[in-house]
């Protein structure tokens, strides 16, 4: 019996962007067997939780403290992101950040006013259950201890509604990897779950080689995958590339979030990486969110997470402080 | 007595142009044997000389220095993956066997203006 439950995937996780991030709902693809309340019993007894329908926003790459060109908005897509999350007809079960809440400064004061800053407009959110990784503009430049101070560590797990989270830390080293000391920590971590766990991991760089001469890459992430790879529901989220991104590698779905400040045009289609023009008419073009939904009552076979990926449109704009925006459809 | 002389005088004009062949014959087998050394230096945020070119096949040497902060040099398919710390210069050697253009970044955060911070081997 427990064979035949480990070989069969319980949970997918689907999402889209809602403008400034992504919108993500998770749900169990569980049917009325008993393998599946085995499963189920199972996944309580290492989670904590029954698997269960919720769903949770990502966001990413606000850098507060960047002040133009290209982009000369500051925080205010960021703003209107947390606006937006506000707005979302149920307020989110969790808020995921993946990295480069702030732009880097050599001036440590500077750079704490930044995180400051970030944590100001973050704490705006009615959903407090906020979890974060850092960027290499948070942490590139001083191994991750000013982030520690701000945020608390910069790789660790938990678990939410019968999934397993992880927070994957691949730019603290200066270089992007996530190195041998956290790589073991992954395996000790994971080392309770079967391999039907539904597991999410989220981070700042692409854990493949998505455009390595871009940077847009983790070293060591081969190893990283290959540790993550006997688990059959597995969704990789992550920032850094500043446009929205779905690859499927194995049994791994990764999305990348847009950013909230400056967007990177796509790599297959031009050869030097210039970040988007500033269009004043549509200021937060390819800026965005990313929301996950459950979509299912919990107990159907075809529940799985929906992933939504939405850009944020203009409604109005009028100058720096004018800027107005609305969702085209928040819950498509 | 004049023959003599002259016979030695040619036996000791051969043997010195002898000895000028072989040491000039040892030089070129020494210096085909060492790769060629090209400089390369990192400075936030750009490398000098930004565009270096390659034969391929042929053997080189990179001696890759920093004049300001570590810095990486990356570029996975030429197998590149080095660190340049300030004052402690960096060789790597290379025999690149693929004929193409390839994009060298720092791959060791530097600061704001790191994510542009590239270079260009060009292999022909």
């Amino acid at each position: 019996m427990k064979d035949e439950v480990n070989r069969r995937a319980f949970m997918k996780i689907t999402g889209a962007s809602i403008g400034i991030g992504v919108l993500y709902r998770a749900f169990p693809l569980l049917g009325a067997s008993a393998a599946a309340e085995e499963m189920m019993q199972a996944m309580h007894r290492n989670n904590g939780e029954r698997i269960a329908p919720f769903t949770f926003v990502q966001l990413s790459d606000a850098h507060v403290g960047f002040n133009g060109p290209p982009d000369p908005l500051g925080t205010q897509a960021f703003e209107r992101a947390v606006e937006m999350v506000n707005a979302l007809p149920a307020a989110p079960d969790l808020v995921l950040f993946t990295g480069d809440l702030t732009h880097d400064s050599e001036d440590k004061d500077e750079h704490s006013r930044r995180m400051k800053r970030f944590k100001e407009i973050a704490g705006q959110m009615k959903t407090q259950n906020i979890k974060l990784v850092p960027g290499e503009h948070d942490a590139g430049l001083d191994g991750g201890t000013l982030f520690r101070e701000h945020f608390g560590e910069t790789y660790y797990s938990f678990d939410l509604r019968g999934v397993h989270f992880i927070a994957l830390d691949n730019v603290s080293r200066a270089k992007p990897e996530v190195g041998p000391q956290q790589l073991a920590w992954l395996k000790r971590d994971l080392a309770r779950f079967p391999k039907t766990a539904p597991i999410v991991v989220f981070t700042h760089r692409p854990l493949f080689d998505l455009k390595p001469e871009w940077e847009w890459f983790t070293s060591d992430g081969d190893e990283v995958m290959e540790v993550l790879a006997p688990y059959e529901n597995l969704t990789v989220l992550y920032g850094h590339i500043h446009r929205d991104d779905e690859h499927e590698i194995g049994h791994a779905k990764h999305y990348a979030a847009r950013s909230l400040i400056f967007a990177f045009p796509d790599p297959a289609k031009v050869a030097d990486k210039k970040p988007n023009p500033f269009d004043k008419d549509h200021p937060f073009k390819n800026l965005g969110v990313r929301v996950l939904r459950e979509r299912g009552s919990g107990s159907r076979p075809e529940n799985q997470f929906t992933v939504e990926d939405v850009e944020l449109t203009l409604r109005e704009y009028s100058g720096i402080n004018g800027i107005q925006q609305i969702l085209k459809d928040p819950t498509v | 007595m004049k023959r003599s002389l002259g016979i030695k005088t040619i036996f000791y004009l051969s043997l010195l142009l002898f000895a000028a062949f072989t040491s000039a014959l040892a030089f070129r087998a020494r210096a085909e044997a060492q790769p060629r050394v090209i400089n390369i230096t990192a400075k936030r945020f750009g490398f000098t000389p930004n565009v270096i070119t390659l034969k391929k096949g042929e053997t080189v040497t990179l001696r890759l220095t920093s004049e300001d902060v570590t810095h990486g040099f990356f570029m996975k398919a030429l197998k590149l993956d080095e660190i340049i710390v300030p004052g402690q210069p960096t060789e790597v050697t290379l025999t690149p066997q693929q004929e193409g253009r390839f994009t060298t970044i720092c791959d060791h955060f530097c600061g704001a203006g790191h994510g542009n911070m590239s270079m260009t081997i060009v292999v022909e």
